[in-house]
């Protein structure tokens, strides 16, 4: 179990439900910018400014700091042709690398599988959140789901060491793989085995904790100090999970977009802070994206489904600046009032893959794309 | 009471099929309700789910005891409360099913509604039109003010349209993707601008005012719309007409109904691009749909005489509400809405199904979906809790009826105790390990009262064993 405590890892957070590109990466020199966005657009004084004629939402403070020291790659453009809009396909386009037909294996279901062939860590890749995200699954290997660290083990109802003990292995046994099983039941063993297991590898990292920095009150804070302790906790851990949103603001924007930002900047400094002062951070990258950008054109309120959209990466080991080109707002550009998307995402995981997880990419994101490299 | 060992084949049978009946039209029975209903028989029972005339859950009893959500402030948990008290108590468990297929279908979430007193508004629509007309469910749907509020219609105007409620009604409510263009997601919203909502005074103390419909026609889009093929200036409520004439909708409706009562299907994203399993199935429901004028209730009825339905024994994963509601109705509860009834609403969400508050529009990953190592875990200590306390009245009534039977032996305790929680199928596995365990904690005895605590405990650990075995997440 012992491993190698500066092997990279990959900590994702999905912006669920159609975060509003040109709202968080501000064209806000560009004059259709303010024809289009009457009741949404930032004033010139409000935004961050950074190069390019851009500025990013005023609410994002802190990740402007970290784009100013150099440690975060914003990716222009991202996306993929024929853009569904619908949340549903477009994740699931995300989480599998289809654009065309369905796919059932989640990108870093493989990573996982090719990091860790034989299993032998069943903490390889955590995920965090009530559900299991698609990107993570893979028949047959291994994902531990936690929702609330401090609560995490099997039958903790049971009093009596030595009752529950016997309860366990009893458990163990009914769990092991079956001859004839179905698949059903053969993963519902498996999930069986993996929780109990699981449970006992994970419950000494919120014992071991210790931190000077007190994480904000809000959920994706609670996530991220989750994965701060596994990961200090040198569990083996190489791929985390989770989410934020809801960022599908097709109402009332302004308001409900900047206290995501609020709460996602700050979330990111406080674990970023609390890495730091254990000497935890150099090896481990936070991977942002959202299934979708927004229409150009407001609806008076908020912003419709659109396509195109922004990555950020972030980290020590990350080469921060701008990565591709913001794709054009003029009218004749525009496919179905969206703008159109000039990066494919299947590149970003290229990078990713290759020059942070030191696996082959082609396989996962099935085939060759240009690929940004901010690694 | 007849011991179960000494039942024919055919009460096994029937207590079986009555058993697989109430799991999926309801949330289950215990042993007394089932032998009740099994003497009845099937078909009748089918028809008294179907045209009840029980009682509902006493709303009433449960505000007077929890006085906090007559107009509930905004305490997260607290307004799912109200719901789980009406699923634990209804006496009529096919319409509180039908309210949670709907809630699946039409989710709506207060993460965004941020108004509890109007989402069990919602569902108590639900539990009126459930088993009603598809159409006027569908009218309702679009007039009630959680889903203006939740799909943002009441920022759908004539000179700003918003396309949420328009796309979600014909991608998640009716249809389902691939079966409509961009165009007529536009001109089906434009067609609902001016349905929104108003406030109702007074305000509610420590709360919000209440919301009521509203339809303002001066903000109405009254030009011409191209719809599907149709040409006209059309209405929201042509619009629906439209919609329910598609077959896509029949379709859409039938298969929805049959991944909820019959077996899992892939998930909703891949209907457009992957076949239905049973499409027979599917085509007989769609065609009773049609044929009914989008009659929900004679489509279920079909669905529950039909061999396909008979068959489908213990092949769906439980979802968490199943879970959660069948263990509390099983375990039995006083009809006094009970202190903790806030932390219980939770215990679904623990599991990945908060109900009330999904996490989009598009609501839950159903199915094997529903498992997970973390998700697993909190379905098995919850029911072990709850199967394990054997001073809950229905774990009562099973110790009751073990120790009516005398002394058992391990392998026939193991058989009685599966039986009494659903029943139970278990694989070779399973019962090995259960058997063993019965085996080496002793015969059961109920001589003396210290033999009968003993035994009693004895079951209680036995029941927190089976809460943990995987045959138990099945449906």
């Amino acid at each position: 179990m012992a491993t190698n405590k500066k092997d990279p890892v990959l900590v994702v957070l999905q912006l669920s439900g159609g975060n509003d590109y040109m709202n968080t990466v501000v064209p806000y020199t560009d004059g259709l910018y303010h024809d289009n966005r009457k009741a949404v657009a930032f004033a010139e004084d409000q935004v961050l400014p950074i190069d390019g004629g851009l500025g990013l939402n005023p609410a994002m403070g802190l990740l402007k700091d970290m784009y100013d020291e150099g440690n975060m790659a914003i990716i222009h453009g991202i996306g993929y042709p024929d853009s569904p809009r619908s949340h549903f396909r477009s994740m699931d386009i995300w989480h599998t690398c289809e654009p065309e037909t369905l796919g059932t294996e989640g990108w870093l279901g493989l990573a996982t599988r090719d990091i860790d062939p034989n299993k032998e860590n069943i903490v390889t890749t955590v995920s965090f959140g009530p559900s299991l995200f698609r990107a993570l699954v893979l028949p047959g290997v291994p994902v531990a789901c936690v929702d609330d660290l401090e609560s995490y083990g099997l039958l903790t109802g049971i009093t009596g060491e030595k009752q529950r003990e016997q309860i366990l292995d009893r458990f163990s046994r009914m769990y092991a793989p079956e001859m004839g099983n179905d698949v059903v039941t053969e993963y519902l063993g498996q999930t069986g085995l993996e929780a109990m297991k699981g449970a006992d590898i994970l419950k000494v990292a919120p014992e071991n904790y210790s931190s000077s920095i007190e994480y904000a009150d809000t959920t994706i804070a609670r996530k991220l100090k989750g994965i701060s302790q596994i990961h200090q906790a040198g569990l083996g851990t190489r791929i985390f999970y989770c989410d934020h949103g809801s960022f599908d603001s097709h109402a009332k924007q302004p308001d409900m977009h900047a206290t995501l930002w609020t709460d996602v900047s700050q979330a990111l400094d406080d674990f970023y802070a609390d890495l730091r002062e254990h000497d935890a951070a150099d090896n481990v990258i936070v991977l942002m994206f959202s299934e979708f950008g927004r229409r150009v054109r407001d609806n008076g309120s908020g912003t419709d489904h659109g396509a195109a959209g922004a990555a950020f990466v972030i980290g020590d080991a990350v080469k921060g600046g701008q990565y591709g080109e913001f794709p054009s707002i003029k009218p004749g550009d525009l496919q179905q009032g969206d703008l159109v998307p000039n990066m494919d995402f299947r590149g970003l995981y290229t990078t990713v893959i290759e020059d942070w997880l030191g696996l082959d990419a082609k396989p996962i994101v099935k085939g060759e794309f240009q690929a940004p490299r901010f690694l | 009471m007849t011991t179960i060992s000494a039942m024919s084949t055919a009460t096994k049978e029937s207590i079986d099929l009555m058993a697989h009946l109430m799991r999926r039209a309801g949330f289950g029975a215990d042993r007394d309700e089932l032998e009740r209903r099994a003497a009845k028989g099937y078909e009748a029972t089918v028809e008294e789910l179907l045209n009840p005339d029980g009682a509902r859950a006493d709303r009433e009893l449960f505000l007077r005891y929890h006085p906090g959500f007559r107009r509930p402030v905004t305490s997260p948990g607290m307004g799912g409360s109200a719901w789980l008290y009406d699923m634990m108590h209804t006496e009529l468990p096919l319409e509180e099913k039908m309210v949670l297929f709907w809630h699946q279908i039409f989710a709506t979430g207060q993460s965004k509604v941020d108004h509890w007193h109007e989402l069990i508004a919602q569902v108590d629509m639900f539990r009126e039109n459930g088993m009603g007309n598809y159409r006027d469910m569908l009218v309702a749907l679009a007039q009630n003010p959680a889903m203006i509020y939740w799909l943002d219609n009441c920022d759908n105007h004539e000179t700003g349209v918003n396309e949420n409620w328009g796309r979600e009604l014909l991608e998640l409510f009716s249809m389902g993707v691939g079966n409509y263009s961009e165009e007529d997601v536009y001109e089906c919203s434009r067609a609902f601008t001016g349905w929104t909502i108003a406030t109702v005074p007074p305000r509610n103390y420590y709360s919000r005012f209440d919301w009521s419909f509203e339809y303002q026609d001066e903000d109405h889009d009254q030009g011409e719309k191209t719809f599907l093929g149709e040409t006209g200036n059309f209405n929201g409520e042509d619009i629906i007409d439209i919609i329910c004439r598609q077959p896509a909708t029949a379709e859409f409706i039938a298969r929805h109904l049959y991944n909820f009562f019959v077996a899992d299907e892939p998930q909703v994203p891949a209907w457009s691009v992957t076949p239905p399993k049973d499409p027979e199935a599917i085509e007989l429901l769609a065609k009773t749909f049609t044929e009914s004028n989008y009659d929900i209730r004679s489509v279920l009825r079909v669905l529950f005489l039909s061999d396909f339905f008979k068959e489908a024994r213990y092949t769906k994963i439980k979802s968490p509400a199943e879970v959660v509601v069948g263990t509390l109705r099983l375990v039995g509860q006083d009809k006094l809405p009970p202190p903790g009834i806030g932390d219980m609403s939770k215990q679904a969400g623990y599991m990945g199904q908060e109900l009330l508050n999904p996490p989009s529009v598009e609501g839950w990953h159903t199915g094997v979906e529903w498992i997970n190592s973390g998700s697993l875990m909190k379905r098995i200590n919850f029911v072990a809790d709850m199967l394990g306390d054997t001073s809950k009245p229905g774990v009562k009534r099973i110790v009751e009826r073990l120790q009516a039977q005398g002394n058992l032996g391990p392998e026939e305790l193991v058989d009685q105790c599966l039986e009494l929680v659903g029943p139970v199928k278990a694989g070779a596995a399973t019962l090995q390990q259960l058997v063993e365990h019965a085996s080496q904690n002793g015969e059961l005895t109920w001589d003396t009262e210290k033999d009968a605590a003993a035994s009693t405990a004895k079951v209680g650990e036995l029941l927190q064993l089976i809460a943990s075995v995987k045959e138990f997440q099945y449906c």
